[in-house]
């Protein structure tokens, strides 16, 4: 994971928008062992981790910024760019291994020419694998976040994920 | 009348809430007033989603795979008309998956509302905590949990009276309570649906185990994949602190025990005690050396009682049926109930609860319904990435801690994979080992280097590189990892390959000596051709390879170079004769 480099793509927290993180930071700068709930309420707020948004957690906590850095690059779920307005998080675990998820994950890169962890140039959708979501009697599986809502879709073929990913495109108005 | 509507993950992710609407909107135009509940998945997640109906008398009927059609139907039928609706009535197999089970830590989901305490409390629930508030010592509880042979559910099987018992005797005034809901391993989803379907249970768990060892905080580390458990724990913490069974003075005794809830970020290792602790510390979740331990030094240093969702779930029924009745159920020393995931090529998916010690056999084949579309068992992978696989030898095998050990295998947290005549197991291993790869977290060399080196041997085996040489190598390299690495995930991480090398040896031989994949799975080892009795010369084959490796004229049986060939599958896609095989 690279961090893009005085690239401040977001553009909710320039121009000093942190009033939403700073109540956070009030609310958690003194309990114990804060940084991960931290991070995880910050990149709700900004829907990933800017490098200006890192800075300030830093200054207000007390936690370097390296050591912040390494938090983040450790868990899979902290991204330090922007993610796409739907973000699909495709099961890659057993039971949806053994019931074809390669398939499924081939199709929907072809349809959105994108590979994990990347996002579509109309900032529609980010592919994520994930390693288990826990539906397994449904596999293949895979759950679309919009926002704040997230939705389960099962017994996956290439054909039926492709029409959810046009059902969406469509409801975008885009299709 | 009370209609019941099946809402965990699975149920959801099947239509329930759909499902749920269509009633109530069935309901609201015929100006009746009938309430329609939530409840937890009940397990038969092949069968979603499910619908109880209770009648007056509180007599149940149930409905399966019920869509918004089926509702309107069931609506006229039996909610209007009094005469169930017969087509959409559980399947007999279904209620034999249910009838088959021994439910003890789930049996009350799918039948209670988890979001609603007093469903808790009306089926008997806080009342282990209040017997053990009231009229038992600390010791008392942790005699009884110690006597009742209760293992942690987690994998290691360890005793759970043994480890509160020493958290118990630390002098250190500060302890806590952890509860591992980080259910990383893929194909494993008990822990979930516990929390989904009854999470009050596993609360009072935790708290009964802060009463018997001195802590007053405990905290539960969830994975952030599981965000319907998050919100109803939060709604079960919140319902627990206003009836007085959590927060200050619960039950209005001196004992205070809070419950904070945190959030994994997506890390498998997270699930190994001290990498747990060290996340829920807001730092990178790596292991560390043992000792001190997590019962010594734990969370923040002090000592720490760590078991897993399912084991605090077992807590309440050992206090209120008592040491001996509880050690009733399972075999000697693996007592009590097991939770089990039943996925993959099997016909009845689901989640089931069976007492320790029932064999293979009839889980996946009386409880299962047997291997889909007729196919032949293979084998059964358990414990996920560090368990290993079983075969049809195997089947008649007790499932519990002590036998599965003896061969080599782990119970884990439960998953059972059931895989069919057509899975590949070195494809199989390799999945397992690029699992375990990415989720080494890199702290020791062993694990980080080791499963690194063996995942490129898989990858030569698969990609038709391998010699009789890269199995030793694997089976050694696999030994070794499993001596020196720091913690479970390492020492664990060579075990698919091990088990799966041991017993299908032939398997292995077959892709290194005889260049062949026997189930066909290994892309490498196919060779496209045509079939010329098929082919009709329409050349649809030829204009969608990408790299021209089809050669033919018109009207005229085609060709495939095998050298040029790269097994992309699409002349199989694009032929309407089916001229195209694989061999």
């Amino acid at each position: 994971m690279e961090l893009k480099r005085d690239e401040h793509a977001c553009s909710h927290c320039c121009g000093g928008e942190y009033a939403a993180l700073d109540r956070v930071l009030d609310k958690y700068k003194d309990v114990q062992g804060n940084l991960i709930i931290i991070l995880q309420k910050a990149q709700e707020i900004y829907g990933y981790l800017p490098r200006d948004v890192i800075k300030r957690i830093s200054d207000v906590t007390g936690h370097t910024q390296a050591k912040i850095f390494g938090v983040v690059t450790f868990y899979s779920q902290f991204r330090l760019n922007p993610i796409g307005k739907h973000l699909i998080l495709l099961c890659q675990g057993t039971a949806c291994h053994v019931n074809g998820s390669l398939a499924v994950e081939k199709a929907i890169c072809h349809e959105l020419g994108i590979k994990d962890k990347e996002t579509t140039p109309d900032n529609l959708f980010t592919l994520n694998n994930v390693a288990c979501l826990g539906c397994c009697s449904l596999a293949p599986v895979m759950m679309i976040k919009t926002g704040d809502t997230e939705e389960t879709y099962g017994n996956l073929t290439a054909d039926s994920a492709i029409e959810i990913l046009e059902e969406i495109r469509r409801k975008e108005g885009l299709a | 009348m009370r209609i019941l509507v099946g809402q965990g993950s699975c149920g959801i992710a099947s239509g329930a809430k759909k499902t749920a609407a269509a009633f109530a909107e069935q309901i609201r135009a015929a100006e009746m007033d009938i309430p329609v509940d939530v409840t937890g998945c009940i397990g038969l997640c092949y069968l979603e989603p499910i619908v109880d109906i209770y009648d007056d008398n509180g007599k149940m009927t149930r409905y399966t795979k019920v869509t918004p059609d089926t509702a309107k139907l069931i609506f006229d039928a039996h909610v209007a008309g009094g005469t169930p609706y017969t087509p959409a009535l559980i399947p007999a197999a279904g209620q034999a998956f249910l009838d088959k089970q021994t439910r003890v830590v789930m049996k009350n989901c799918g039948i209670i509302n988890p979001e609603r305490i007093e469903d808790y409390i009306a089926s008997g629930g806080y009342r282990a905590l209040s017997k053990a508030i009231r009229n038992m010592t600390s010791d008392e509880i942790c005699d009884v949990v110690l006597g009742s042979d209760l293992r942690g559910r987690g994998g290691g099987g360890f005793p759970t009276g043994k480890k509160w018992v020493q958290v118990k005797r630390q002098s250190e005034p500060v302890k806590y309570v952890v509860c591992n809901a980080d259910e990383g391993d893929p194909g494993a989803f008990m822990d979930r649906s516990i929390m989904e379907g009854d999470p009050h249970k596993m609360l009072e768990g935790m708290i009964i185990a802060g009463l018997a060892t001195g802590a007053h905080t405990g905290y539960i580390y969830v994975r952030a994949e599981y965000p319907l458990a998050v919100h109803r724990l939060k709604i079960a913490i919140d319902q627990a602190k206003a009836h007085g069974y959590l927060g200050d003075r619960i039950l209005g005794t001196d004992f205070s025990f809070d419950i904070h809830i945190n959030l994994g970020a997506g890390a498998f290792v997270c699930g190994e005690g001290s990498a747990l602790t060290a996340s829920i510390e807001g730092q990178r979740g790596m292991p560390r050396v043992k000792p001190p331990r997590t019962v010594e030094k734990g969370l923040f240093e002090k000592p720490t009682v760590l078991n897993n969702v399912e084991t605090f779930a077992n807590v309440p029924e050992v206090i209120l049926m008592g040491a001996e009745a509880f050690k009733s159920i399972g075999t000697p020393k693996n007592a009590g109930t097991k939770a089990f995931a039943l996925t993959g090529n099997v016909n009845n998916t689901g989640l089931i609860e069976v007492p320790m010690g029932t064999s293979l056999r009839s889980v996946i084949f009386d409880i299962g319904g047997g291997v889909k579309n007729g196919k032949k068992f293979k084998a059964v992978q358990i414990g996920g990435p560090s368990g290993g696989c079983l075969t049809e030898s195997h089947l008649d095998l007790p499932l519990d801690f002590d036998s599965l050990e003896k061969v080599g295998a782990m119970i884990g947290s439960g998953g059972l994979v059931v895989m069919d005549e057509d899975t590949c197991m070195v494809s199989i291993a390799r999945f397992f080992m690029n699992f375990t790869q990415q989720e080494s977290c890199g702290k020791c060399v062993p694990c980080r280097e080791g499963t690194h080196i063996m995942l490129e041997l898989l990858d030569d085996i698969v990609e038709a590189r391998g010699t009789r040489e890269t199995i030793d190598t694997l089976l050694d390299l696999g030994d070794t990892i499993c001596a020196t690495a720091l913690c479970g995930l390492g020492k664990t991480a060579a075990n698919p390959v091990i088990s799966t090398i041991t017993q299908f040896k032939d398997e292995y031989l077959a892709h290194v000596v005889d260049g062949v994949c026997p189930t066909g799975q290994c892309q490498a080892y196919r060779k496209y051709v045509v079939d010329e009795d098929r082919c009709v010369g329409c050349g649809l084959c030829r204009k969608v390879c990408p790299v021209h490796a089809i050669s033919g004229g018109t009207k005229r049986t085609h060709k495939i170079d095998t050298q040029v060939c790269i097994k992309c599958n699409s002349c199989v896609s694009a032929c309407k004769f089916d001229a195209i095989q694989i061999i």
